[in-house]
């Protein structure tokens, strides 16, 4: 994983190695260019919780393992001594009691971040997620904002079979009330997870727990404790005009690589960074698809109904004008997840899947039976 | 918190480890026959295997961090009839013990294998204060209410019967879509409500719309809500009787059974953190008590130390559930210790009782920040709702019986007027003027605007998204291109 990204920006590469604790605003780094600093992702998501909980008395942290033992992912470490077991709050192993708990203190004015060990365990609490977060403002007639945030580990991570390796960003993503974040770098991390405690709507915070351990680059900007991303706005992390590949978490790193072995063919992807899955940023993506007028969508999840499938509906709603190829989707197989790790791989996008589905679309490649 | 918990026993039982007296963990499997003697460290691995002829004594000189290991992976077996020689054999070797310290308080151990019965030999006693003929029952613990307080308790429970009355029929005229009831359960209702104060947060089920009564929603507010017009609080966004009212700290009415009762305990932990002078009640019936959320938010509430009263409406029925095939416990109070929460049954059809525990919950709840389990018995003397028919799952003879004899506005009326505080003209006077606000209130909500389009697309999120405002333009293009085949009542 260590050697997948590194995004370009000027001579950077000499202190790419270095991964250093966050520091807040440290002046000493204005005498650099901009991104010269790295910050893992881990890094990313405990500095911005440990801003906003500085900031916002309301803001707490609850899951399982969060307090004493730092965070099943170390996400939490060091917040329990900071700020004391009334804001960091190890509970009993029940997502439905914890995810309830969260949200009636929300309704009373408390800003909950809710852990999920993985969001696989989520299942157990969507009905609070659902019935209880995403619809209270709209049934209450706007008497009770629930301003949560459920984050966590969601998608594969390696080896941990079926029951910890589903996406649920398909799921979440179709529930109107709900907003779904899905950071790839550690900027996306730290701007992402501060708009969404600061959010006033119930936000479903999908990270991925390879991605973790990653480290980026982080300018001077986004270390500053007042950063923060726009909620619906994808990026786009590489420029292209000859095709489009969405993806998110841990994918858009797969697609950067990909785009990589394309431009040596003489293709040139455009690689856009959704960011956001609910609300997603339509107006990004067909801008991109009516530049390029040819679509990869690349995500981890089952392919039925999944996200691609709802960015080929809404590129053909408003663009279909435009496309010189069929929307190729790369996508999980439809499998529970097998745990035998050759399985396992062939389970999930691997950069060649994504490097032949962009050929073609670009009609460089047999095109693969379509199957009844 | 759990986990500091965890670690601080775990630290305990590794100290206590070094004193080979000790028993582990695992151990607990064993029937509580085991006696004294058998906390030597060789014997502790022992599970007893009658059926097993094979017997293999554990070597002697295991020591503890071997036995760990086998706790978890073995497996050893004793022959039942050497059983008591080791015994004797023991009792000479090794000192024995009498209890184990364990998390949450000493355990005394016992040579008698005895189950505790599942069944409900003697059940738990029910605090009533009043008996069904309205009479104060001698040397009862109860509190003095004022005179305006048992009037105004009263009235409210006649205005809530006559308003289930009238808007039950406008239900079955097809004047609204939907309604329920909270006949036999008015005590329950306004009692409760009256032990509270205003910045008590209630976290309603469905069948308490006496507690917002009380708290000053009016009639035309009920009524805006079941017309869903435009002057509903809730936009017209909900099913009839799902009310909801900030300024009355009324959460919002939720179809989903039991979910409010983890909400309630959140809340709770709000006003905890914020060292509020209030507490949270939340009710639900008996078939609520079935659920994932009960058991949750229960015990968290005991963890986590937070001011909330649970309040449980057993009232017989869920649906067509009858309560034996809910559970098998003595009810709900009972499952109150297992949660180490204190708890109190209470006769449901008596407002004086109710008022009592609620009054003292609510003040226990608050200077000890503990959670407090009230199971109030009554029964539900009406259908589910206005889409059941409760005489087919039900004898006819049973719904009579609660619904006279034991009649909670029956009973509390005797009571205010021996004591001189009520009679029937004012009776009479206040029915026939309750009707008369509900009948007007029902022709006004009915002939007011239906919610506008706009009422769609907001408060989905605090802030419409893009595809939102889209979706709206669009539809009010539609509409005003295809006027015709749109209803005329609602406001583009």
């Amino acid at each position: 994983m260590w050697g997948i990204v590194r995004q370009n920006v000027g001579g950077a590469s000499g202190l790419s190695s270095q991964v250093m604790r966050l520091r807040p605003v440290a002046s000493a780094m204005r005498n650099y260019s901009s991104a010269t600093k790295e910050m893992t992702v881990r890094d990313a998501l405990n500095s911005a919780l440990d801003e906003e909980m500085a900031a916002d008395p309301n803001v707490f942290v609850m899951g399982e393992e969060v307090g004493e033992y730092q965070g099943a992912y170390k996400i939490t470490k060091g917040l329990l001594d900071k700020y004391g077991p009334e804001r960091v709050v190890d509970t009993p192993i029940t997502e439905a009691g914890f995810a309830g708990i969260g949200v009636g203190s929300a309704y009373h004015g408390l800003r909950p971040v809710i852990e999920f060990m993985t969001f696989n365990f989520s299942m157990q609490a969507i009905d609070h997620v659902i019935n209880s977060a995403a619809k209270s403002n709209y049934m209450s007639a706007g008497q009770i904002n629930v301003p949560i945030v459920f984050r966590g580990p969601n998608g594969p991570a390696a080896g941990v079979g079926a029951q910890h390796s589903q996406c649920y960003g398909a799921w979440y993503g179709s529930v109107p009330g709900l907003k779904v974040l899905v950071p790839y770098s550690s900027e996306d991390a730290r701007g992402l997870l501060k708009a969404a405690i600061r959010d006033p709507d119930p936000v479903v915070f999908l990270e991925n727990e390879l991605l973790y351990g990653e480290s980026f680059p982080v300018s001077a900007e986004v270390l500053d404790s007042s950063f923060c991303l726009p909620i619906g706005k994808a990026k786009i992390e590489r420029e292209g005009k000859d095709i489009t590949i969405t993806a998110f978490s841990k994918m858009v790193g797969y697609a950067l690589k990909a785009a990589e072995i394309l431009e040596k063919d003489g293709i040139n992807a455009e690689v856009i960074n959704l960011r956001s899955i609910r609300p997603l940023d339509r107006a990004t993506i067909n801008a991109s698809v009516r530049k390029t007028n040819r679509l990869v969508t690349v995500e981890e999840g089952f392919p039925q109904h999944g996200i691609g499938a709802e960015i080929c509906a809404s590129v053909v709603e408003d663009s279909f004008g435009y496309l010189d190829a069929p929307v190729e989707r790369v996508a999980g197989a439809d499998v529970p997840t097998p745990y035998a790790a050759n399985l396992e791989r062939m389970a999930f996008p691997q950069i060649e899947d994504i490097v032949r589905a962009a050929k073609r679309a670009c009609y460089r490649a047999v095109p693969m039976a379509a199957t009844a | 918190m759990a986990s500091t918990y965890l670690s601080k026993s775990h630290k305990f039982i590794i100290h206590n480890l070094k004193s080979k007296n000790y028993l582990m963990f695992g151990f607990i499997n064993l029937s509580s026959s085991v006696t004294n003697s058998l906390f030597s460290p060789h014997l502790v691995l022992r599970t007893i295997s009658p059926n097993l002829s094979n017997s293999s004594r554990i070597n002697p000189s295991i020591t503890f961090s071997g036995g760990f290991a086998s706790v978890s992976g073995g497996r050893r077996f004793h022959n039942a009839t050497s059983f008591s020689k080791d015994v004797d054999q023991l009792s000479n070797e090794v000192p024995s013990q009498q209890e184990l310290n364990f998390p949450g308080g000493k355990v005394k151990f016992t040579r008698k294998r005895i189950f505790t019965s599942g069944s409900n030999d003697e059940r738990t006693q029910c605090y009533r204060v009043l008996s069904e003929n309205g009479q104060l029952i001698g040397g009862s613990d109860s509190l003095e209410i004022s005179k305006e307080l048992a009037i105004k308790m009263y009235k409210e429970m006649v205005t809530l019967q006559v308003m289930d009355i009238i808007f039950y029929e406008a239900q079955r005229q097809g004047r609204i879509s939907f309604y329920l009831t909270t006949n036999g359960e008015e005590a329950i209702n306004i009692a409760s409500a009256a032990a509270l104060n205003n910045n008590d947060f209630v976290f309603p089920q469905y069948r308490e719309p006496g507690v917002l009564l009380w708290r000053g929603f009016t009639l035309q507010e009920f009524a805006n809500q079941l017309f869903g017009n435009k002057y509903d609080y809730g936009k017209g966004r909900q099913m009839p009787i799902h009310y909801g009212s900030k300024k009355h700290n009324y959460i919002t009415v939720s179809s989903t059974v039991a979910t409010q009762i983890p909400h309630a305990v959140g809340a709770a932990y709000s006003m905890k953190m914020e060292k509020q002078d209030s507490c949270t009640i939340t009710y639900f019936g008996d078939g609520g008590t079935s659920t994932g959320d009960f058991h949750a938010g229960l015990n968290f509430s005991a963890v986590m130390e937070v001011p909330v009263i649970f309040f449980c409406r057993n009232n017989g029925w869920a649906i067509s559930t009858p309560i034996n095939d809910q559970f098998r416990s003595d009810g709900i109070v009972v499952r109150g210790k297992a949660y180490g929460i204190p708890s109190i049954r209470v006769d449901g059809n008596d407002a004086l009782a109710i008022y009592s525990a609620v009054y003292e919950a609510r003040k226990m709840a608050i200077e000890k920040q503990t959670p407090i389990l009230i199971e109030a018995l009554t029964y539900r003397a009406g259908h589910h709702s206005t889409s059941d028919d409760s005489t087919k799952y039900r004898p006819i003879d049973e719904i009579e019986w609660w619904r006279d004899d034991q009649n909670p506005v029956k009973r509390f009326k005797t009571w205010v007027m021996n004591k001189g505080w009520w009679s029937d003209e004012a009776e009479l006077e206040h029915r026939s003027s309750i009707r008369k606000q509900l009948s007007q209130a029902i022709q006004a909500a009915e002939r007011v605007e239906k919610p506008p389009v706009t009422d769609m697309f907001n408060d989905v999120y605090d802030v419409p998204t893009k595809n939102l405002n889209e979706q709206e333009v669009f539809l009010r293009k539609t509409i005003k291109k295809y006027a015709q085949e749109y209803p005329s009542n609602v406001v583009v």
